[in-house]
C-alpha cells in the first residue's frame, strides 16, 4: 500500500512539470560556432524588411568574399525568447535585429553588447546621415549600441475620405475638433474611431500621444528614468481623464475591447465604411493597401497627424512610435568578426540598392536627404508624408512598451486596458503604474 | 487504502506482476524531463533572473510577492473558477450525450460523428476559428444580425470569461462524450432487462442503473477535467490572452506572462512551483475521496 502513494504522487507530478518544465526549458540555442555556415552570423526577421536583408547579403557577399555575412531568418515571436536565451547562454550571434529601447537596455546592462559609438564617431558621414531622433532608441546612457536597418513606423491618423465628405467633416486640427466629430459620426450612426482593443497595444498609441501633447516629451522622460511618482504626473493624470472622455464619449467602435489588432479588422472596420477614423501606425497603410487594394488606389484613404491639445506643453509635431528595428552587435564577437559586423553596417546597411529595396517594400529609412527617391517611389505621397513627418518631428518617441523594461510595459498595457474598460480610474491608474515602477 | 477495503481485496503477494526493473527506463526518463526540471525550477523561485546573466538569490522575495500579489491571487481565484464552472457545465452534459449515442440507432451512430469533429481539430484553430465567430463587426452575430448573439463577447470583463468557459467545453464535450459513451456500452443490457420487467420507466432505469453504474467514469473523466482545466493555456492564450484586463488571466497563463513576456523567471517559477503543488494536492484529494483507488469490477454476481 505505501509503495502505491509515491507513484501516484509521481505520476501527477510528472504530468504536470512536464507541462510547466517543457516550456519553461524549451527554445534552446543555436550554437554560432561550427555548422552555421562560414562568415559572420546575422539573426533578423521574417516578415517586414527579410526581401531588403537577403538582396543586401547577397550583394555584400559577392563584393567581399574574405568578410562574408550569414543571414538566419526567424519569425517575430518565438524570435524575442530564442535570442534571450541564446544570448543569455553566450551562443548569441554576431550581429542581431532588435527592438532598442527597454529590452536593448537589458542586453546592455547584462554586459552582452556591444558599444558602436567610437565607431560611429570615426565614421562621421555614417553617423550623420541617420535621423538623430530615431538613433535615440538605441541610446543607452550616451553610448550607441545599435543602428536602424529598416523604416521608420510612426502612428498617425487614417481616415475614410468618402465618410467625411458625405458628413461634411474636416480632420481634427485639435483635441476638442476630435470629440466633434465624435458626435458627428455617432448621430450618423458611423462609428468615430475603430481600434483593436483587445490587443491592448493600441491603447497604448492614445497615452502616448495625450501626455505628450499636455505634458511634452519630458513627462515620459522622467518616467523611463523611474523618476518617484512620475506616473502621477499632473499630464498622465489629464490625458488619462481626457481618454475616459474620449470611451464615455462613445468615441471607440462597439466592441473595440474584443477586436484584435493582428486580424486586421479594426482597419476593415475603416475601409468598409463602419467607422471614420483609426489610429494605428505607418504599417496599416499596407495593411488597407492589402485588404482594400480599390479603397486606397481610389484616394478614399486620408491620413493626418495626432490633433494638437489645446494648452499643451507638447509640440505638435511631435511622433509616436516604433523608430525602427535595430541592428546590435554582440560584445561575444571575436576582433574581427565585429569589424566585419561594423563595416557591413557602415557600408552595406542604407546604401543606394538597399534603400531602393525598402522603399519598394513601403519602408521609408530614417536617413537624411531621401526626397528626390522617394518621388520616384511607388506610393510617393503616403512615403513623402511619413519621411516628412518623421524628419520634421521634434521629438520621435519610441513606443512605451518597448521603451520601458518588459515587466513594466506589460503591466502598464494591462493597467491601460483595464481605464479603457472603465474598470479602474485615472487616479488609480496612475497609482498602480507607480507601485509597478517602483517594484 | 482503508482497512475494509484492504482485507476485501485479493491478498497480493510479493511476487505478483512485472519486476520493477521493467519500470526502470520510464522512470529514468521521467527523471530526467520531469524530477530534474522541476527542481531547477523550485530552484529559481529563490532566485531573480531574467534569462539573461546568473541568476541572483533573493531568498523569500519571489513567494512573498507571489503570495501577496493582487494578480496572482485573483489568478488562482479564477482558475478555480474555471475548474468549477467547466465542471458543472462539462459534466451534465457530455454524460447525457455519451448514454445518447451508447444507443444502438443508425442516427445516433451518425450524430456521433458530428459531436466527435471538434476533438480532431487543433487548439489554436479553435481559439482562431471563436476569435473570428464572436468578432462585433464581422462576427456571427453582426453577419446574421441577431442582437443576443451580438455581444461583446471577448472584449466585456464579465462575458469574457464564460465565453472561455464555452469554447473550452466546446472543445472537450466530445472527449468527455467519448468516455460516457465507452461506460454506457458496457452496463449489462440484462441489467435493464430486469428493470423493465420490474416496471421502470426510462427515466427511473438511467436514475438507477445508467447513473451508477457510470460512477467511474464520471470519476476518471471529472479527474480529468479539473486537472486539466488547471493548467489549461493555449486556448486562454490564443483567444483572449488574459484580457481583457485581467478578466481571463488564469495562473497558467499568469505564468507564462511573468516569465516569458515580463522575463520575471525567478517569479514565475514560483507560480509554477504553486501550479505543481496544486495539481498534486487536487489529484490526491480526488483520488482519495473519489473511491477510485478501491475500484472493482461492479459486476460481480452477474
Amino acid at each position: 500500500m505505501a509503495t502505491r502513494i509515491p507513484t501516484r504522487i509521481m505520476v501527477t507530478a510528472g504530468a504536470a512539470a512536464l507541462v510547466l518544465t517543457v516550456s519553461a526549458c524549451g527554445s534552446s540555442g543555436r550554437t554560432s560556432g561550427g555548422g552555421s555556415g562560414d562568415g559572420t552570423l546575422a539573426w533578423a526577421l521574417t516578415q517586414g524588411s527579410e526581401a531588403t536583408f537577403r538582396a543586401s547579403a547577397t550583394e555584400w557577399n559577392k563584393a567581399h568574399p574574405d568578410t562574408k555575412i550569414n543571414y538566419q531568418y526567424f519569425q517575430n515571436d518565438p524570435y524575442k525568447q530564442k535570442l534571450r536565451t541564446a544570448v543569455g547562454a553566450g551562443n548569441g550571434p554576431v550581429l542581431f535585429e532588435n527592438w532598442g529601447g527597454g529590452a536593448l537596455a537589458d542586453y546592455v546592462e547584462a554586459g552582452k553588447v556591444a558599444d558602436l559609438t567610437p565607431d560611429l564617431d570615426k565614421n562621421p558621414e555614417w553617423k550623420n546621415r541617420i535621423f538623430p531622433s530615431v538613433l535615440k532608441s538605441a541610446t543607452v546612457d550616451g553610448k550607441v549600441y545599435g543602428v536602424p536597418v529598416n523604416g521608420v513606423q510612426p502612428v498617425v491618423i487614417y481616415y475614410n475620405k468618402e465618410l467625411f465628405q458625405k458628413a461634411g467633416a474636416e480632420p481634427p486640427k485639435t483635441w476638442d475638433d476630435l470629440l466633434a466629430l465624435v458626435k458627428k459620426f455617432k448621430a450618423e450612426g458611423i462609428a468615430p474611431l475603430s481600434m483593436g482593443g483587445a490587443s491592448k497595444w493600441p491603447d497604448l498609441m492614445w497615452l502616448e500621444y495625450l501626455v505628450d501633447r499636455v505634458g511634452g516629451p519630458e513627462t515620459f522622460a522622467n518616467i523611463a528614468a523611474g523618476k518617484k511618482g512620475a506616473w502621477s504626473d499632473p499630464a498622465v493624470l489629464e490625458a488619462a481623464e481626457m481618454i475616459k472622455q474620449l470611451v464615455d464619449a462613445g468615441g471607440f467602435a462597439k466592441g473595440f475591447t474584443s477586436v484584435s489588432a493582428d486580424t486586421g479588422q479594426a482597419e476593415a472596420q475603416l475601409y468598409t465604411g463602419k467607422a471614420a477614423m483609426i489610429l494605428q501606425g505607418s504599417w496599416a497603410y499596407g495593411t488597407m493597401a492589402t485588404g482594400s487594394p480599390k479603397f486606397v488606389s481610389a484616394g478614399k484613404l486620408g491620413w493626418t497627424g495626432f490633433p494638437a491639445v489645446e494648452g499643451g506643453k507638447g509640440d505638435a509635431s511631435n511622433i509616436v512610435g516604433n523608430t525602427a528595428n535595430f541592428f546590435s552587435v554582440s560584445a561575444q564577437a571575436s576582433a574581427k568578426e565585429k569589424k566585419t559586423a561594423v563595416s557591413y553596417l557602415k557600408d552595406g546597411v542604407y546604401n543606394d540598392t538597399y534603400i531602393d529595396n525598402l522603399l519598394k517594400n513601403g519602408d521609408v529609412p530614417p536617413v537624411k536627404d531621401l526626397d528626390a527617391k522617394l518621388k520616384a517611389s511607388a506610393n510617393a505621397d503616403w512615403t513623402t508624408y511619413v519621411y516628412n513627418l518623421t524628419r520634421d518631428a521634434k521629438n520621435f518617441q519610441l513606443s512605451w512598451d518597448q521603451a520601458l523594461s518588459p515587466a513594466l510595459g506589460n503591466e502598464l498595457l494591462t493597467r491601460l486596458d483595464q481605464l479603457f474598460l472603465g474598470e479602474i480610474s485615472p487616479q488609480e491608474f496612475a497609482a498602480a503604474m507607480d507601485t509597478a515602477a517602483a517594484k | 487504502m482503508t482497512l475494509t477495503s484492504a482485507s476485501k481485496a485479493p491478498p497480493r503477494t510479493r511476487g505478483d506482476g512485472p519486476p520493477f526493473l521493467m519500470a526502470l527506463p520510464a522512470l529514468l526518463l521521467f527523471a530526467l524531463f520531469a524530477l530534474v526540471p522541476m527542481a531547477i525550477v523550485v530552484y529559481l523561485s529563490f532566485t531573480r533572473w531574467d534569462g539573461l546573466g546568473a541568476p541572483s538569490w533573493t531568498g523569500f522575495d519571489n513567494w512573498r510577492t507571489a503570495l501577496t500579489s493582487d494578480v496572482t491571487r485573483h489568478a488562482l481565484w479564477l482558475t478555480v473558477k474555471l475548474m468549477v464552472v467547466s465542471w458543472v457545465v462539462q459534466t451534465p452534459l457530455s454524460l447525457l450525450l455519451g448514454v445518447f449515442v451508447a444507443g444502438k440507432q443508425r442516427y445516433r451512430a451518425l450524430l456521433a460523428v458530428f459531436y466527435f469533429v471538434p476533438l480532431l481539430i487543433s487548439t489554436a484553430a479553435i481559439a482562431v476559428i471563436f476569435k473570428n465567430l464572436l468578432d462585433p463587426n464581422f462576427g456571427l452575430g453582426a453577419v446574421l444580425d441577431l442582437p443576443l448573439l451580438n455581444q461583446n463577447w471577448l472584449g466585456d470583463p464579465e462575458l469574457a470569461f464564460y465565453a472561455v468557459v464555452f469554447v473550452i467545453s466546446w472543445q472537450f464535450l466530445p472527449f468527455h462524450t467519448l468516455l460516457y459513451q465507452a461506460g454506457a456500452r458496457q452496463i449489462p443490457a440484462s441489467l435493464y432487462e430486469a428493470a423493465a420487467i420490474d416496471g421502470a420507466g426510462r427515466l427511473k432505469q438511467f436514475w438507477h442503473i445508467t447513473l451508477p453504474q457510470l460512477r467511474y467514469t464520471i470519476v476518471t473523466s471529472s479527474t480529468l477535467m479539473t486537472v486539466g482545466s488547471l493548467t489549461y493555456f493555449d486556448l486562454v492564450f490564443v483567444l483572449t490572452g488574459g484580457g481583457p484586463g485581467y478578466a481571463t488571466r488564469i495562473l497558467p497563463l499568469d505564468m507564462y506572462i511573468t516569465g516569458f513576456q515580463s522575463n520575471e523567471m525567478g517569479l514565475a517559477s514560483a507560480i509554477s512551483v504553486v501550479l505543481v503543488l496544486a495539481g498534486l494536492v487536487l489529484s490526491l484529494a480526488l483520488v482519495r475521496f473519489s473511491g477510485f483507488s478501491r475500484m472493482r469490477s461492479q459486476q460481480a454476481g452477474m
